[in-house]
């Protein structure tokens, strides 16, 4: 009974949380760590409708504003996460090495209680990627927490550019190669698949072109090209339209992509994972690549063994737009942690970490005019940590998105779930110590294909 | 990144080739008398106190005020701190290489009765995870075959030497999965019915087994000559109450199921994993078994659980009156057992119950209570030397001392930074 209580309850929640929904929000008397103008002692940040109003000292608000008292506390940017799997109820269309006309917007799953363990950890907006079974996989999604709401549309960051996922090395190889018998089984052949996916999408556009050139002409008696998604899609990358997000770990293959971008006229371009990013560091550098990779993540398949947990560093200091990213429901509510490891490992700056996981990642995903900093204008997307965010005692106390509390330490439930399987009376525990969690990029691959191996990744 | 002296001993002594990447170390390892001068010593069991630790003969032989003996190299240590090494009560770390290619992957032997297999025989001391292990301050752990009823004999290993016998530390359990009832995954689609069913299948399997064990132990007491059987062989001390079987138990009933077969059976023991412990508090305080507990950084153990529940689990079991251990339950990020120790202290364990965590409270669980965990005179040198914190992200391990053993701070992770930071030839042809 009082089960069922609890469901009819949680059924109210969304209505009470309407989530497109921005907020007025005066936070008093912080530590607030802008991002992009310093540290500012004794601070006020003013949120109005969902905005970044004004940031200083004793700023007032209407009474109508909610005040929170942030003494002793640290204000920062709401985290951005460049490679995450939340929110999202399908990750792989392994069926083909290119599936560029999938989307997981298409699959959005605003109820996913890993939405909300990630604003646990101060986390406001995520990369929903698709999984990296093939070379060109499909369309991701910048997702807003907005934790509460039952609707898809209103978990998607609007505005947000477009991107798509790439992936290099041994996942596509291992899937079509491996196990099916299809180009490519090795890396020379993973190079020839996006040579030609591209060079197909090239003849598209020209077709496109020539039928709509010679519409004017009277003569001309042609047909429009057969209408195709996936060379539609491509025809976006090579416009510029979409920006590249390339899982991919060893130092050659990243040389690789690099060359054909260059020859098909792709910039827009950030490497994930990207392992080995560290030993051609200053090629991506050159290029204007970013790099998003794992804090300390190697070793769990062999093109990871020759990692360094110094790649963050030595790519910051040969001039790449870096971020620390999670790849993990798990890793993603600590990512103040993980980039707190770049001090351990090669000793970065305070602000040079936490640009790591705020103002670098926004950029990558194209949004760093809207959210990544504390700054006039800005989304109203905080998070407030009751120590500074850097140090490994520290725990978040709240996150707020567009002015909006959507987690707070003070106020928390045991249970957060928004959607329960009605024919458990209970969640179930299992054993995650038997878990093996990295790269999630091949969810659903280990299912559809290999039924299931605990190295999937 | 390198310390100078490592650099001219290298030059000194060593016609190794800088490029190489076989190599885990350039310096070598050091043994001899220490002088540790004017240090913060954290000694974990007395307190803290500023003054010089000296080590001789691989151990440590005087704290506090030393009398610096004429042969003994000095270490300046002003403004930095001394804590004992840390202890990981859990890892593969030496058994698994790279964990996707099968052959790399030494921790689970087929079969689900293997109590005989040793994880000491298959650590591999040149494993590249090692180095990168210990420069995080972590020199001793506890390395454990994985999978099955029985998956083997776990060893206590220093993370310095060269073959097994030179890592050994000195402390073995048998290893057992106890019998689960829950999802093994994610993907674990059988009923509820169907995994208590098989769960007490295995409860059979097992009880069986340890009847059998007994009788062996029996037999073999009377001195009758037995049948050639090393699984039940490896069985025998831990019947005799002599060798600790180390239990993994992580659902709330599992444990409870664990604590009543240990009291029926009257066996020492020792739990492991207890993900779950939080709701079983004061049955494990009452039952008065030691937990070996991590990682903190995972998941909830249930989708209906608060979202910290696995960061504080550790402190909500060693405030109820358990005796708790920190593993990282890791392979080749053995080197996060600071933090995860950090996040457990943060989410209320305290910083002092979880620094036992990692040093004394494991060095008393696998018995050496006198020889390892603490900064004390006559215990092995198991020393770091730090510029803070040694749970806090930035700090720097500046020395490492293991078994006396003055080891460089140096792994394939600094060697790679110490090529690449400053890549020649950068851009040019």
């Amino acid at each position: 009974m009082k089960f069922i209580i609890k469901i009819f309850i949680l059924l109210f929640i969304p209505i009470s949380l309407s989530a497109q929904e921005s907020g007025n929000i005066l936070i008093k008397n912080g530590t607030v760590l802008t991002i992009t103008n310093g540290v500012l002692k004794n601070t006020d940040v003013l949120i109005q409708n969902g905005k970044i109003q004004q940031i200083g000292p004793n700023l007032r608000a209407s009474s109508n504003t909610k005040t929170i008292d942030a003494t002793g506390q640290y204000v920062m940017p709401g985290i951005i996460d460049a490679h995450s799997h939340i929110g999202i109820d399908a990750v792989n269309e392994a069926t083909n090495p290119v599936t560029a006309e999938v989307n997981v917007g298409d699959a959005i799953n605003p109820m996913a209680v890993s939405i909300y363990r990630a604003l646990a950890g101060g986390v406001s907006v995520s990369h929903a990627m698709h999984g990296s079974a093939n070379a060109i996989g499909g369309q991701c999604e910048t997702i807003k927490h907005r934790y509460g709401t039952w609707d898809p549309e209103e978990i998607r960051m609007k505005g947000a550019p477009r991107t798509i996922k790439f992936a290099l090395g041994e996942n596509p190889m291992r899937v079509h190669g491996e196990r099916r018998g299809l180009q490519p089984k090795t890396r020379m052949g993973v190079e020839q698949i996006f040579r030609s996916a591209f060079s197909e999408a090239k003849r598209y556009m020209d077709a496109q072109k020539m039928h709509k050139q010679s519409m004017g002409n009277k003569s001309y008696k042609g047909i429009a090209p057969k209408y195709n998604e996936r060379l539609e899609v491509l025809a976006d990358i090579l416009r510029g339209e979409i920006i590249v997000h390339c899982h991919s770990y060893r130092a050659d293959e990243i040389y690789m992509l690099l060359q054909v971008l260059e020859d098909f006229g792709i910039t827009k371009i950030c490497f994930q994972h990207v392992n080995e990013g560290f030993k051609v560091a200053p090629e991506l550098a050159a290029y204007g690549a970013g790099a998003s990779v794992f804090a300390d993540w190697w070793a769990y398949k062999f093109e990871v063994y020759y990692s360094t947990a110094y790649n963050a560093t030595i790519l910051t200091r040969n001039g790449v737009l870096t971020s620390i990213n999670s790849d993990s429901g798990e890793l993603i509510r600590h990512l103040y942690h993980e980039a707190a490891k770049t001090q351990r490992y090669g000793g970065l700056s305070d602000n040079e970490a936490l640009k790591l996981i705020t103002i670098n990642p926004a950029k990558q995903l194209g949004i760093g005019n809207r959210v990544g900093s504390l700054e006039v204008g800005k989304d109203g997307d905080v998070a407030i940590f009751s120590a500074h965010p850097l140090s490994v005692y520290t725990i978040p106390q709240m996150t707020i998105v567009d002015g909006i509390i959507r987690f707070d330490v003070e106020n928390d439930d045991n249970d957060m779930r928004l959607a329960i399987d009605p024919e458990e009376e209970m969640s179930s525990f299992f054993d995650h110590q038997n878990e093996k969690n990295h790269d999630k990029c091949m969810e659903g691959v280990a299912e559809q294909l290999f039924q299931f191996s605990a190295h999937n990744h | 990144m390198k310390i100078l002296q490592y650099i001219l001993i290298f030059f000194a002594t060593s016609p190794l080739v800088f490029s190489s990447l076989s190599a885990q170390q350039i310096g070598k390892n050091i043994k001899g008398s220490f002088v540790l001068q004017n240090a913060t010593i954290h000694t974990v069991t007395k307190g803290n106190l500023t003054g010089s630790v000296l080590i001789e003969d691989g151990r440590i032989s005087a704290v506090g005020a030393v009398t610096t003996p004429s042969s003994a190299h000095i270490v300046d240590c002003s403004g930095l701190h001394i804590y004992p090494g840390l202890i990981d009560g859990g890892t593969t770390l030496g058994l698994t290489e790279v964990s996707s290619v099968s052959l790399t992957d030494d921790s689970d032997e087929i079969g689900d009765f293997t109590p005989h297999v040793q994880s000491l025989t298959a650590v591999n001391p040149n494993s590249v995870a090692i180095p990168v292990t210990r420069v995080n301050g972590i020199t001793t752990v506890i390395t454990k075959p994985t999978g099955g009823l029985f998956p083997g004999t776990a060893s206590l290993i220093n993370l310095v030497g060269y073959t097994p016998d030179q890592m050994y530390a000195g402390f073995k359990a048998v290893m057992l999965n106890f019998p689960s009832s829950s999802k093994r995954n994610r993907w674990d689609r059988r009923s509820k019915e169907d995994r208590k069913k098989e769960g007490g299948k295995a409860v059979k399997k097992l009880n069986d087994i340890w009847k059998k064990a007994k009788l062996h132990a029996d037999l073999i007491s009377k001195g009758q000559k037995t049948e050639y059987n090393p699984d039940l062989d490896a069985l025998v001390s831990v019947v005799r109450g002599q060798t600790p079987l180390m239990i993994e138990a992580n659902k709330k009933d599992d444990i409870l199921a664990a604590i009543k077969w240990v009291r029926k059976n009257k066996v020492k023991a020792i739990l492991s994993g207890c993900s779950e412990g939080f709701r079983v508090v004061d049955s494990l305080a009452a039952a008065g078994l030691p937990v070996i507990t991590g990682p903190m950084m995972t998941m909830p153990p249930r989708g209906s659980d608060r979202y910290d529940r696995a960061y504080s689990n550790a402190g909500i079991m060693s405030n109820g009156g358990v005796k708790v251990v920190i593993r990282s339950n890791q392979s080749e990020n053995v080197r996060n057992l600071p933090f995860e120790a950090g996040f457990a202290a943060a989410y209320g364990m305290g910083k002092e119950e979880a620094l036992k965590a990692v040093t004394i409270n494991a060095a008393e669980v696998f018995g050496l209570g006198d020889q390892l965990g603490s900064i004390e005179v006559g215990k092995v040198a198991n020393i770091i030397v730090t510029d803070g914190d040694p749970f806090e992200t930035k700090t720097q391990v500046k020395h490492i001392f293991i078994n006396g053993w003055q080891v460089p701070t140096e792994s394939r992770h600094t060697l790679l930074y110490d090529e690449f930071i400053e890549r020649s030839p950068g851009l040019d042809k």
